[in-house]
């Protein structure tokens, strides 16, 4: 009977080595205050650029519904809410995310508010490709006593995909073509997508928890 | 006795394959997105779509989505509503306001400050 304990004890803890095997090791992240805050509704405020590029705010914060949604949150229509803070004479990121929790939710009701800040956007000529790269750091604060609930960063570019295979003149001449074609087609709102999806859909180590509307609530 | 840990290292097996296929796996989408996230960067571009184009791009990605059953994400009544306002019809921003509200409750503090603000 004992070595039949040890036994599953033993297949309990290859399991879990299994399990913990598809993602890298990194400090599990502390969800104490998540998982007591439990938030519905999510606030986005326009994000912060530090990037040279001016499109990187709206570029960000229309992409950010789609991963907080499918996560199942409410998340409060971004154009509206942009709307709301002009009319109340805050028209920068830097003013709004001065703005209180607490004055915030008063106005907005939500639940949490997401901070988010855009390190990268967009596209750099560098040596012999042309990369248009987006990354974003973001925090979930809770309007109604301030705490902060999560944060994470995340980071795509348009080359995980793209091998260089033509030669040192092949990828010079690809490089500004590839720059080229990025900056006509809106390259980085596309990039910046996958960030987003990174940044905030729940399910993977230290991201965001389900929300109420997910049918993965409480799984996590 | 032998059997015993043999059954159970056996049933823990498709356990441990169903977690290790969990990290993989792609959950169908709650809702259909349609156009929803692409009109919202054209608004705030403002310089390629007119206010009516993009009504009537919503409007259209919605019809299509009722055919295939799948809710509409949320804010995509709201931002129909913010579109039919700066077209001057403030019927039709109360009526997607008040749809908004009733399939997201909890949207209601915003909608009502949103209404409240539509009414004086």
């Amino acid at each position: 009977m004992r070595f039949s304990s040890f036994k599953s004890i033993a297949a309990a803890l290859l399991l879990a080595v299994l399990a913990t095997g598809c993602a890298t090791q990194q400090k599990p992240y502390d969800y104490a205050a998540f998982k007591e805050s439990r938030p519905r509704t999510i606030l986005v405020l326009p994000p912060l650029n530090n990037s040279p590029d001016v499109a990187a705010t709206y570029g960000m914060m229309s992409q950010v519904t789609y991963p907080l949604a499918e996560s199942g949150y409410y998340v409060l229509p971004v154009a509206l809410v942009d709307e709301t803070f002009k009319q109340n004479g805050l028209t920068t990121p830097n003013d709004i995310h001065e703005v209180s929790p607490a004055k915030l939710r008063e106005i907005f009701g939500a639940d949490a508010g997401l901070y988010v800040n855009v390190k990268n956007y967009g596209s750099s000529y560098i040596v012999v490709n042309s990369v248009t790269m987006v990354t974003a750091e973001a925090k979930l604060v809770d309007l109604r006593n301030g705490k902060v609930l999560w944060e994470g960063s995340a980071t795509a570019s348009s080359n995980e995909n793209q091998n260089n295979s033509n030669g040192l003149v092949g990828m010079l001449v690809s490089a500004i073509v590839n720059q080229i074609v990025a900056t006509s087609t809106d390259a980085s709102y596309k990039i910046a997508g996958i960030t987003s999806s990174r940044l905030l859909m729940a399910g993977h180590k230290n991201g965001m928890l389900y929300g109420p509307r997910s049918p993965k609530y409480q799984s996590d | 006795m032998m059997t015993n840990t043999v059954f159970r290292f056996a049933a823990l097996l498709p356990l441990s394959l169903l977690i290790l296929t969990g990290c993989a796996t792609r959950q169908q989408p709650i809702y259909g997105w349609g156009n929803y996230q692409q009109q919202v960067y054209q608004y705030f571009k403002a310089d390629t779509k007119s206010n009516e184009e993009q009504i009537a791009a919503l409007e259209e990605s919605m019809q299509k989505n009722r055919s295939k059953g799948t809710p509409v994400p949320p804010g995509y009544h709201a931002h129909l509503g913010l579109l039919y306002a700066n077209a001057g019809k403030p019927d039709m921003v109360v009526q997607e306001f008040e749809t908004e509200k009733n399939l997201f409750p909890e949207s209601a503090p915003y909608m009502n400050f949103l209404l409240a603000k539509l009414k004086k």
